[in-house]
């Protein structure tokens, strides 16, 4: 066992991975499909935009800030009071009470909250004094499909408050706004984000993490159908060595690949990051190792090439679609939203998307992390003595 | 390692489910030998190749290579052992060199060593000229000299070859042969080569082992194993006619003394048969059919004809056809195992 150091092990699979590099860079067409897919997806879904459904149970925290007038607050109150009235017959919004608006976007940065409302301060001075009151909707500019639904929903219900509240008015007393609610809407992030904002991170993590764990059963599936592999398996290295190249390989592969889809979207889906970019891609390294595990074990079980694609496909159309890369895992029933809780993709699309999106730092995505280095650790633990058994058949 | 037995293997077995691929085989290699493993496809040739190799772990049985059990320590057996399988393990994309210096840097050779013994290599098989050009526009010969070549990279003490010759246009057959005979008498590496092609048996192989189902049935020297024919008053007979009907075949199969019959073209036919009165019966035979005999020799015995001989059926069979246990009860002589 004196040749097999960590460092011999380390020094094997770098060859190993060096190798299948070069054979990646000498495959012109590959190269090409390399770039042109994830520019395909780019565009096909970007201008895709998926329309809107009714959406129950949104998560919505309340901030009243209002100071009153004279020391009442009868037009907060009774605003709150008619709002979850309506609610208890919709159940359109989960509501919570917050202390203020920068809580507000912390919590929706954490995934705890999809939106907000705020009366701001001067809310009961106003409509006493006979002017419009101001009603402020927060929304999560990441996720526009959310966004917009939170606040078309919002917008009708104050809408139809307003007019009740101004036919009330109207019969009491003879100071009365014909409009009385004067609704502004106000994102997490500045700017003015796209749906490219929300697919383009998804779209990474999933490039990225599908290259691990598709590219790695279909690269050593193809060595052993043509035969190569026993050539590495007849040297006197360890299995791990082989293991290990190749996914370093797939994973510059999947970089490289994540790095051309960033470039795209910077460069012509005007997409700017708000977060740190090298949280950008410790993120995808992260998502990388959580899905190495799933990767082996696939490849352990598959014999051909063609089975590995097979199953590669079977796998990814599910993973793609409820992971919340294209479309916000909100829209879905509740049976799908907790098959898509159990994808690892699902956690490293939202972590990124908060970073590049909503500017979030570690913090705010602990949760994400902590998801996918337990998924990571629990997968490679299961895999390894499959991929042991597998290799000595 | 005393007895100058470079590989050991006791009692051999691979099951495929319920399947035995490899049926309680025992044998063992001198160093320094040329070593064949004779059988139709499907027999269990590669099987026991990819055992003795490492690359398959033994359902039952022991495999020694220079002393080291090929399961306990299949480190210390990669080391001495350099391997060229049926299908070819080189990498399209790469050079000739740049496949070569991959290989050769998982067995830790340093690299100054390395890059001497891929060009001496290189230059042994002719290849030195396309060193720099990527495999996937070389013939399949040329291929074929860089796959053999490339299992020399660690200077094995044992080669083994898995159809080295398949799929090979004959020139290029006979240059792996005499690449490999060369290699053996100079360097004095030990050879363990699988066929299914009787003239590579029989020009490389100083014994050879012919594999059925799973099993070793004979074991020697060609020479030895040809004795078996002749040793058992059986006659090899190629017979012309120029008339030849199947009903003319099928009275001439039905015959006591015909052991095996082949038609090899439309006038030809391949007998084996044994008996005083052989020839006569066959002439009968075809006159009775009125056939007319163009040409009637007798064949000195090749492998083929004692493979036929032993098993009663074609090295060319498929695999999958089922045979019946016990052998063709029309043999003179019951099959006989050699050692």
């Amino acid at each position: 066992m004196r040749d097999m150091t960590v460092k011999t092990i380390l020094q094997h699979s770098f060859r190993i991975a060096w190798k299948d590099l070069t054979e990646l860079f000498r495959n012109r067409l590959g190269l090409v499909l390399l770039i042109v897919m994830p520019l395909f997806m780019m565009v096909m879904v970007g201008f895709i935009y998926p329309s809107n459904g009714t959406i129950n149970d949104l998560k919505i925290g309340v901030v009243n800030e209002d100071t009153g007038f004279n020391d009442v607050f009868a037009p907060s109150q009774s605003f709150l009071m008619g709002l979850n009235q309506i609610n208890d017959q919709t159940h359109m919004l989960i509501m919570s009470n917050v202390s203020s608006v920068a809580d507000i976007k912390d919590m929706v940065q954490r995934g705890q909250l999809q939106g907000g409302i705020v009366i701001p301060s001067n809310f009961s001075e106003s409509l006493m004094t006979g002017q419009q009151g101001t009603l402020i909707i927060v929304s999560d500019d990441s996720n526009p499909q959310i966004s917009i639904t939170i606040q078309s929903a919002l917008r009708g219900v104050f809408d139809a408050m307003g007019t009740a509240l101004a036919q009330q008015n109207l019969n009491t007393t003879n100071i009365a706004v014909i409009k009385p609610f004067n609704v502004q809407t106000q994102g997490v992030v500045s700017g003015n984000p796209s749906y490219f904002d929300f697919i383009a991170p998804g779209i990474m993590a999933m490039t990225v993490m599908m290259s691990v764990m598709t590219g790695l059963p279909v690269a050593i599936s193809q060595e052993k159908e043509i035969g190569t592999m026993d050539g590495m398996m007849v040297a006197p290295i360890n299995r791990l060595s082989i293991l290990l190249g190749k996914t370093l390989a797939q994973t510059a592969r999947g970089l490289i690949q994540g790095v051309i889809i960033l470039a795209l979207a910077i460069g012509i889906f005007g997409v700017a990051i708000q977060g740190s970019i090298l949280l950008v891609f410790a993120l995808l390294l992260l998502g990388v190792f959580s899905f190495v595990g799933l990767g082996i074990v696939i490849t352990s079980f598959t014999k051909d090439q063609e089975t590995a694609q097979m199953l590669m496909m079977t796998l990814m159309f599910p993973m793609m679609f409820l992971s919340g890369v294209f479309f916000p895992i909100q829209q879905m029933p509740w049976y799908m939203q907790t098959i898509s809780k159990a994808l690892p993709l699902t956690y490293a699309s939202d972590a990124l998307r908060k970073v590049m999106v909503l500017g979030a730092g570690i913090p705010q995505i602990a949760n994400e992390l902590i998801i996918l280095i337990v998924f990571g650790i629990v997968m490679i633990a299961i895999a390894l003595p499959v991929f042991r058994r597998m290799m000595t058949r | 390692m005393d007895n100058g037995n470079i590989i050991e293997v006791k009692n051999l077995t691979k099951n495929f489910g319920k399947f035995a691929a490899v049926d309680d085989i025992s044998f063992s290699v001198k160093k320094g030998e040329i070593f064949g493993l004779l059988g139709p496809n499907g027999a269990g040739k590669s099987t026991t190749l990819r055992m003795l190799s490492t690359l398959s772990r033994p359902t039952r049985g022991t495999a020694t290579i220079g002393g080291y059990d090929t399961v306990k320590h299949d480190m210390e057996v990669r080391k001495l052992i350099g391997i060229v399988s049926e299908k070819m393990i080189i990498y399209n994309r790469l050079t000739a060199k740049e496949n070569l210096s991959f290989f050769g840097s998982l067995f830790n050779i340093p690299k100054d060593t390395l890059n001497k013994r891929i060009d001496n290599l290189l230059e042994l098989v002719q290849l030195t000229k396309w060193k720099n050009a990527q495999v996937g526009t070389f013939s399949t010969g040329m291929r074929q000299r860089m796959n053999v070549v490339r299992a020399l990279l660690n200077m094995p003490q044992v080669l083994f070859l898995d159809e080295p010759t398949l799929g090979l246009d004959p020139q290029s057959s006979v240059e792996i042969r005499d690449f490999i005979k060369k290699l053996n008498q100079e360097q004095g590496t030990t050879v363990i080569i699988t066929t299914h092609m009787m003239v590579d048996a029989d020009l490389l192989c100083d014994r050879i082992a012919i594999v059925d189902h799973g099993k070793i049935i004979a074991l020697d020297t060609s020479t030895n194993l040809k004795k078996i024919i002749s040793g058992a008053d059986t006659m090899i007979v190629k017979l012309e006619i120029a008339n030849l009907t199947p009903d003319l075949v099928a009275s001439i199969k039905a015959l006591k003394c015909a052991d095996a019959v082949t038609q090899e073209n439309s006038t030809s036919l391949h007998l084996i048969v044994h008996g005083e009165a052989a020839f006569d019966n066959i002439i009968d035979a075809v006159r009775e059919k009125s056939g007319k005999i163009t040409s009637m020799a007798n064949l000195q015995p090749s492998l083929e004809d004692v493979f036929l001989h032993i098993t009663g059926h074609e090295v060319r069979d498929n695999a999958d056809q089922k045979i019946p246990m016990e052998h063709n009860p029309k043999f003179g002589a019951s099959p006989r195992r050699v050692r």
